[in-house]
């Protein structure tokens, strides 16, 4: 949360480089002998002996949130020898694969979508994960998270990072000064809008404008609305072209979501009319949610590192959020969600190791103390999350009464989920009807 | 070039001598006009750009929420953008000082590595009879076409993998290590650089009078005597000019950096860093103002400096001696 | 945190490796052209010598001389060519026969998807918008510039300022253009200076890069914004090199301004002319970041280098991206044709 906050920011990237300095300058390249044998050192021992070997990592988490990841294996580091390189990049998901086709992978990269994953293993590019990680991860995650990897048979990787697509973030302020409540149900929540909108505010705010991957926000909207109004099984089918890309069923979902974003009335509360939800980076879109010029704005879990500084994120704050409401009861509490998996281009031992530690309950722990975090790790303790949103998010993932179902744009092939859908959807806000946008994109998927 | 005396005769007979008072008063004013026009355009093409640098001062509410020019009526100034690219918001980065030291180290050799290959070629290209050698040029002028996003991946391949032809290796693979990667940059970016060097060097050495270098050969010079005591000296605005695109390209590259060099502080230039510094969902974008600044600084000390190469003169210094 | 500056040691290390190398390659080269004729020219001499005293026939050279030093002045450029740039195109080539993942040969099928695909035909009439307008706008304006501010004073202040654009990155141009066309809605303060300049004139704000074809022009506007400098400062250096005898002479002659444009800076200029316009046509052609970074080609702005590299990197259609970038070889020809001809009037005359 702190990451919008350059001040704490500060504080903490120099407590970080501190801790870091030092370890460096006491132990030097020796770092193994000083600390193995520690107290804390005995939960690494089934690990082995690391000492100097190397594994290189990439992603695309970058700057502060990239510290956080070094200092969370930290100690991992210090009692087994080894040493993680990581290094991020925000042209991840185009650079991975020049890499790869290169012959310069690294060893293990931690990929947020499962469709990417799946055409590296097609390519026969990536390896599957050890017996142990398989173990360890099967122990930690439920089942509905370890499908995404699960590629012919073989398993290419657990989890590491979640979020949780479906919140509404609101104002707790404003609405206990007007008097409002967070629905639980879909017509609640049309009919707040409705009141809101006759006070004088457009009810909601939402920007989909994100450089080079702009549209995404627009299809976690259409996403979560078809996982509520069809149901898993139909989603499960879209995402894997069993059913059509234009089937009626997401027809209905897309003209219900547009019931919201195209509706003059609703949006787009501080930035203008529907167009601007195009033009409107995904940044900035719930920031008139704190000067009142909008109510409502669907955005996931780590929306919370958005707020300008000095904002209250907290469910008696300036802001927090709500579960995005089911639409038919009987189609249960859908969760849409997404997050990074661990997967591996080689199979050195230490490579396999350092999996294996990303799936333990350790790990999680460990990073989830550092803050701005969630995992859908099953060890993961809840006092270990320091802010709220996070808590509300870890705890809604390891519900076991929730249906997960991860982001479908990430699960399908790039060309359709990073590439027509996305542009697609810029289309529709745009002025585009359902039915040519979505036969469009029908066309693209071969 | 050549032919330019010529009309030069023609166009002046004709024009007849209105030089009067009032003709060289009028001559007067109008460049007076165009000095006050030229200044304006000046001004406005140099807006977008001050809009950048106030913005770089102000804070990140501001930035986010009201015009730059705001800034005159309602001054609100921070370093704090400039403090978070400077001194680095992110620990396990580094400093900036060591990217800085990495955009030197890629871009120096990357700038005289082409500058020297493409001369000599250029040279021979232009002066030196052979066979198909017109073609040559051609083909290689051609080759500026090919989109280097292209050309990225089969030349990573050469340094992981080498070459290996019908199970032959003939070249190992490079395995080079940390800043030894700058290797790969030089030469990734010299292969780049190099139809549009070739390019443009042999416009100007081939615009050299042939006088002088028949006069050379009879003297009994050598090609490489005649390349290095008569052209070399002669083309001298020409390579100020590529050596002042070519730093420029390699300096702002992020694309070749971010496949050859690697993301990491021991290797990674300057725009690298700085693309990375909006964070991972890119909310931090006001850190960019300050940072188009800080890098902005070397390019532009290297064009001032250079900049007298272009007033003396491109193309024809030479002829003038 | 203290800056090391031991830690950075390697990289001058490695940087005066590089410097060693340079030195190394190119004197090595120069004094490898220097001595070996050198001692064909003794061997020569030898042999004359013999054929005369001997009264044989004088053994005949030249030709295959000239060959071997243009193919020693030409290795490292042929070379590296073939290896960053030959060995890629080839390769392309190929690929834009096969699919996706490049394991199969489909034929054409590629270069027909690009023709019947509503969006990628846009693509490729947006590219060619492109190459038109930017070429001729740029050049026009660094020339236009460029004979206006000859001898104008603050000359090189004005100079420098036109060029600043060239110096900035693509990370930077893509904020400030940000700060041009950002839109706000009528009710709140506008970010963007087009904007506001609307507003202060009594026009609602506008969302500029929503609308085809304005928005690929704002886009052109920018490519001009960065190239002018380029144009403007060749096209001058060209002027200056005219010589000032020649245009004392016309202006004694009281030549109009209008006539010593056309009559002597045009012909004078002819070749830094060529140089301004090929290499931004070709530029133009491969034009990525600025549509990127704008719109990453979306409301219809998409040009064929952007679209290439969507199809080939973050899409993984292989043989697609290929295509396009074939495409983008068969635009150039016209270039290279005419660039023929220029070498042939050079060589006649």
């Amino acid at each position: 949360m702190a990451f919008a906050r350059s001040r704490q920011a500060l504080a903490i990237a120099g407590v970080l480089g501190l801790a870091l300095g030092a370890a460096a300058c006491g132990t030097g390249n020796d770092k193994k002998s000083s600390d193995a044998g520690s107290a804390e050192c005995a939960a690494y021992e089934k690990y082995g002996d690391l000492d100097g070997k190397k594994v290189t990592a990439y992603s695309s988490i970058r700057d502060i949130e990239a510290d956080r990841l070094a200092q969370s294996w930290k100690q991992f580091e210090d009692c087994t020898g080894i040493e993680i390189d990581h290094e991020g990049s925000g042209e991840f998901e185009a650079q991975l694969p020049v890499r790869v086709q290169g012959g310069n992978a690294p060893d293990i990269a931690f990929i947020p979508q499962p469709g990417l994953i799946k055409r590296f293993v097609d390519g026969g590019n990536l390896k599957p994960v050890s017996a142990a990680t398989k173990t360890e991860a099967e122990a930690n995650y439920s089942p509905d998270w370890l499908k995404y990897t699960t590629i012919n048979g073989q398993f290419y990787g657990a989890p590491l990072g979640s979020n949780v697509k479906s919140f509404v973030w609101y104002s707790p302020k404003t609405f206990k000064e007007k008097g409002w409540t967070p629905p639980t149900t879909w017509d609640e929540l049309i009919k707040l809008s409705d009141t809101i909108a006759a006070s004088g505010t457009k009810p909601w705010c939402a920007g989909i404008e994100s450089g080079d991957a702009t549209g995404w926000p627009a299809t976690d909207w259409i996403e979560d609305v078809l996982l509520r109004t069809a149901g898993p099984e139909a989603y499960d089918k879209w995402t894997t072209h069993g059913i059509p890309f234009n089937d009626p069923q997401v027809v209905d979902a897309l003209n219900r979501a547009g019931t919201i974003l195209k509706n003059d009335k609703y949006v787009n509360g501080g930035f203008g009319g529907v167009k601007s939800i195009a033009t409107t980076s995904f940044q900035e879109a719930g920031v008139p949610i704190t000067t009142g010029k909008c109510a409502l704005h669907r955005q996931a879990s780590f929306y919370a590192n958005q707020w300008p500084e000095g904002t209250k994120v907290a469910e008696d704050g300036d802001v927090f959020a709500f579960y995005f409401p089911s639409i038919d009861p009987a189609k249960g509490k859908p969760v849409l969600g997404g997050g990074e998996f661990v997967a591996a281009f080689t199979d050195r031992p230490e490579v396999q190791a350092v999996q294996t530690y990303l799936a333990s309950g350790e790990y999680a722990n460990s990073r989830a103390k550092i803050g701005d975090w969630v995992s859908a790790n099953k060890k993961l303790d809840l006092a270990n999350v320091p802010n709220p949103v996070d808590k509300l998010s870890v705890g809604i993932l390891q519900d076991p009464k929730t249906v997960f179902r991860f982001d479908g744009s990430d699960l399908m092939p790039a060309a359709v989920g990073n590439g027509t859908f996305w542009k697609g959807m810029v289309d529709w806000i745009n002025g585009k009807d359902t039915n040519t946008v979505l036969n469009g994109i029908e066309s693209t998927w071969k | 070039m050549t032919t330019a005396t010529p009309t030069v005769g023609a166009g002046a007979q004709a024009a007849g001598k209105p030089t009067t008072t009032a003709g060289r008063v009028r001559n007067r004013l109008n460049s007076r006009t165009a000095t006050l026009v030229s200044i304006v355009i000046a001004l406005l093409w140099t807006i977008p750009t001050f809009g950048l640098f106030i913005s770089s001062f102000r804070p990140e509410a501001e930035i986010k929420s009201t015009g730059w020019w705001t800034f005159f009526t309602d001054p609100q100034f921070t370093l704090e953008n400039y403090q978070d690219v400077l001194f680095g918001s992110s620990s396990s980065s580094g400093q900036l000082a060591s990217y800085f030291i990495n955009s030197l180290a890629i871009t120096i050799p990357s700038v005289l590595f082409p500058l020297a290959f493409a001369s000599l070629a250029a040279y021979a290209l232009a002066w030196i009879n052979f066979r198909g050698r017109d073609w040559l040029y051609i083909a290689i002028f051609a080759m500026q076409i090919v989109p280097l996003q292209m050309a990225l991946v089969p030349l990573l391949k050469f340094f992981s993998t080498g070459v290996t032809v019908a199970g032959v290796q003939l070249m190992p693979a490079w395995n080079l290590v940390d800043e030894q990667k700058f290797a790969q940059v030089w030469f990734a970016h010299t292969c780049f650089a190099l139809p549009f060097a070739v390019f443009l060097l042999h416009n100007f050495v081939s615009q050299l009078p042939r006088d002088l270098m028949e006069a050379a050969r009879v003297d009994g010079a050598t090609h490489p005597k005649i390349f290095r005591t008569i052209v070399l000296p002669l083309i001298t605005p020409a390579l100020a000019a590529f050596g002042i695109f070519q730093f420029l390209w390699v300096w702002n590259d992020l694309l070749v950096a971010l496949i050859f060099a690697g993301g990491g502080n021991e290797t990674a230039p300057l725009t690298v860093r700085l693309a990375e510094m909006a964070g991972t969902r890119g909310n931090e974008w006001q850190r960019l103002t300050a940072g188009a600044f800080v890098s902005i600084v070397v390019p532009l000390v290297v064009f001032l400096s250079l900049q007298r190469f272009f007033v003396r003169g491109l193309l024809a210094g030479s002829v003038k001696g | 945190m203290e800056f090391d500056f031991a830690e950075e040691q390697p990289k001058f290390l490695m940087l005066m490796y590089g410097l060693i190398a340079f030195v190394a390659v190119v004197g090595g080269l120069l004094l490898l052209l220097d001595v070996v004729p050198a001692w064909f020219a003794r061997r020569r001499e030898a042999q004359l010598v013999a054929a005369s005293t001997g009264g044989g026939p004088l053994p005949r050279r030249r030709k295959p001389r000239e060959g071997l030093f243009a193919l020693f002045f030409l290795l490292p450029t042929l070379l590296l060519l073939s290896i960053g740039l030959v060995v890629p195109a080839l390769r392309t080539v190929l690929l834009s026969f096969m699919d996706a993942g490049s394991k199969d040969w489909v034929g054409l099928s590629n270069y027909s998807w690009m023709f019947s695909e509503d969006s990628i035909v846009r693509v490729l009439l947006n590219t060619l918008i492109w190459v038109l307008l930017v070429p001729l706008v740029a050049t026009s304006f660094g020339l236009l510039y460029a004979v206006m501010v000859d001898k104008a004073r603050f000359e090189s202040i004005a100079k420098s300022l036109i060029f600043l654009p060239m110096a900035i990155s693509f990370v930077g141009a893509s904020i400030i253009w940000k700060f041009v066309y950002a839109y706000r809605s009528e009710d709140q303060d506008q970010i963007g200076l087009l904007n506001q300049v609307v507003v202060s004139l009594g026009g609602e704000p506008r969302q500029w890069l929503l609308d085809s074809p304005l928005n690929t022009f704002l886009l052109i506007v920018i490519m001009v914004w960065i190239q002018a400098g380029f144009a403007m400062v060749v096209l001058s250096a060209a002027i200056k090199a005219i010589p000032a005898d020649i245009v004392e002479a016309a202006r004694l002659d009281g030549v109009s301004p209008w006539q010593m444009f056309w009559q002597i800076t045009m012909p004078s200029i002819r070749p830094a002319l060529i140089v301004v316009v090929v290499t931004l046509s070709i530029a133009t052609l491969k034009v990525f970041d600025i549509v990127r970074t704008a719109t990453n080609g979306n409301y219809d702005t998409s040009v064929i280098a952007n679209e290439m590299y969507n199809q080939a990197f973050r899409y993984g259609e292989n043989g697609q991206g290929s295509a396009l970038a074939v495409f983008l070889f068969i635009l150039v020809i016209p270039i290279v044709i005419y660039q023929i001809r220029n070498l042939r009037q050079q060589r006649e005359g």
